[in-house]
């Protein structure tokens, strides 16, 4: 079976409803379209039975992402481990913890290979042939990486003074790299400007409802994998926000079609203190995001106007969740507490989830008797420069057991 | 060319009828979708028609009064 049960795209703030198209605001209010569905059609006939006879990836899900039939880019992504993290548990003194581990995602370890696979299945749908992203790393490596894989052409803008590391973590892959001198704004307005112009798939612009509904597939996956569960308590990583809103509408739908029964799941958002528009808004108690100028070193969250901002607020708000935020020192202090608890190398928007973790367990905000759930959408190894100093060196002897037993006295090894 | 943008006034600017002037001063048609104006706040979702030139000119002049301008998507860069 895989009839799309797609119905409309439907915008979030007047309701508005447009056909299938390669469009992403609203016409008459400029609010952000959404992806609609009927899901009467899938009533009895979406049942878990189905969902496990398939292949583990992402696409296990399918009549839930907006693309009609079989996906053409990214057949394989998804489908990464959810982790008991016992060691964590004990470290934090909670009963029930859980990794969902994206940082392991096919092929470009970040759950960015979600987003991506659905915008360019649809994209290729569409009849596009090039597609293109705005991005400083994850998003420039998995549009590159999936678009080079299904023959597709590509562009990925970034800033002209990019570090030289996230140029070739894109570059790799044949795409072509656009770097742009200008004021971060400015460069905002001109991406804008080219995905309106040059009739590109730009995947976070004019294909931005259907990218969106692929990080539906990571709560999915966690549902199933907690054993046809919704989740207690979800800590999200949150950059546009789009992600915490996204695993709340998986909840909800597979609620919806009694695939797991309403949990009363919280929803929980992380940023670092550097770059906090979400949490500082849903802290403060209001629906206002004030943009900010970015200072952090998870550069990968660092979205200082977030366009789901006031849709993530409601989100953790609504289901009486929380948010908060932690330094770029409490970032790293949860990336080697990860790497060492539980053997997960992370990057630095993984030490932000964590952090944050910590903060609302010290806070009460997480109940530590309550199963949690924690995010972790990005590989360590992208990060490197964050964590350089702040491991051990090793410790060199000359090539000789002598040397050695020496060094072993010393550690007090005993043979 | 047309272009949707959204604009934040401040408490320095929004009594000012800067969307006027603009009108006047700029070859460009003004078509204002959505606003939102408060005592010391405004957000205005705006279309802005005309010449890419003429365009450009009233943005640089928007900010040179103290406007912030936006794409209607918002931050486009992500990590």
């Amino acid at each position: 079976m895989s009839t799309s049960i797609v119905r409309a795209l439907k915008c979030r703030e007047c309701g508005h409803e447009y056909e299938i198209q390669p469009v992403h605001v609203c016409e008459f209010c400029f609010g952000p379209l959404e992806v609609a569905y009927d899901y009467d059609k899938l009533q009895g006939k979406f049942t878990r039975e189905l969902i496990e006879s398939r292949p583990q990836t992402m696409w296990r899900y399918k009549e839930l992402l907006p693309i009609d039939g079989d996906p053409t880019v990214g057949a394989q992504n998804g489908f990464t481990p959810l982790v008991r993290a016992r060691n964590l548990e004990k470290a934090l003194g909670v009963s029930e913890l859980y990794i969902k581990n994206d940082s392991v995602c096919y092929p470009t370890l970040s759950f960015k290979d979600r987003v991506v696979s659905v915008a360019l299945s649809k994209a290729v749908e569409f009849g596009f042939t090039t597609v293109a992203c705005a991005s400083t790393g994850n998003l420039a490596g998995s549009v590159a990486a999936n678009a080079a894989a299904a023959g597709l052409k590509s562009y990925v803008f970034i800033p002209h003074d990019l570090e030289q590391g996230k140029v070739l973590g894109a570059g790799i892959f044949g795409t072509t790299i656009i770097g742009i001198d200008g004021a971060y704004d400015d460069v905002n307005r001109l991406c804008s400007e080219v995905a309106g112009k040059y009739g590109w798939a730009f995947v976070n612009v004019n294909v931005r409802p259907f990218y969106a509904e692929g990080s539906k597939s990571l709560g999915y996956e966690v549902m199933e994998q907690l054993g046809w569960k919704a989740p207690k308590q979800v800590v999200v990583p949150m950059a546009s926000g789009s992600l915490c809103t996204k695993i709340h509408k998986s909840i909800k739908e597979f609620i919806q079609l009694g695939l797991v029964k309403d949990n009363g799941t919280r929803m929980y958002g992380a940023q670092a203190t550097g770059c906090s528009p979400i949490s500082r808004s849903v802290k403060e108690q209001t629906d206002l995001i004030h943009p900010v100028k970015a200072s952090t070193i998870a550069k990968s969250l660092a979205i200082g106007n977030p366009a789901d901002g006031f849709y993530a607020n409601r989100v953790i708000r609504d289901t009486g969740g929380w948010a908060e935020d932690v330094s770029d020192t409490e970032i790293i202090d949860a990336m080697k507490l990860l790497a060492e608890s539980e053997g997960i190398f992370t990057e630095t928007a993984g030490g932000v989830t964590l952090g944050v973790t910590k903060k609302l367990l010290k806070q009460g905000k997480l109940n530590r008797d309550e199963p949690i759930v924690v995010c972790i959408t990005g590989n360590g190894l992208k990060t490197q420069e964050a964590i350089m100093n702040e491991i051990d060196k090793p410790r060199v002897i000359p090539a000789s057991l002598k040397a050695f037993d020496e060094l072993a006295h010393a550690a007090g090894i005993e043979i | 060319m047309r272009l949707r943008l959204y604009l934040t006034f401040n408490i320095g600017n929004i009594t000012k009828p800067l969307i006027w002037q603009l009108g006047r001063d700029f070859s460009v048609i003004t078509n204002i979708r959505t606003a939102e104006v408060k005592e010391s706040t405004g957000l205005v979702g705006i279309e802005l028609d005309g010449a890419e030139e003429q365009i450009d000119a009233a943005i640089v002049w928007l900010k040179s009064e103290g406007v912030q301008v936006e794409p209607i998507e918002q931050d486009v860069i992500e990590g």
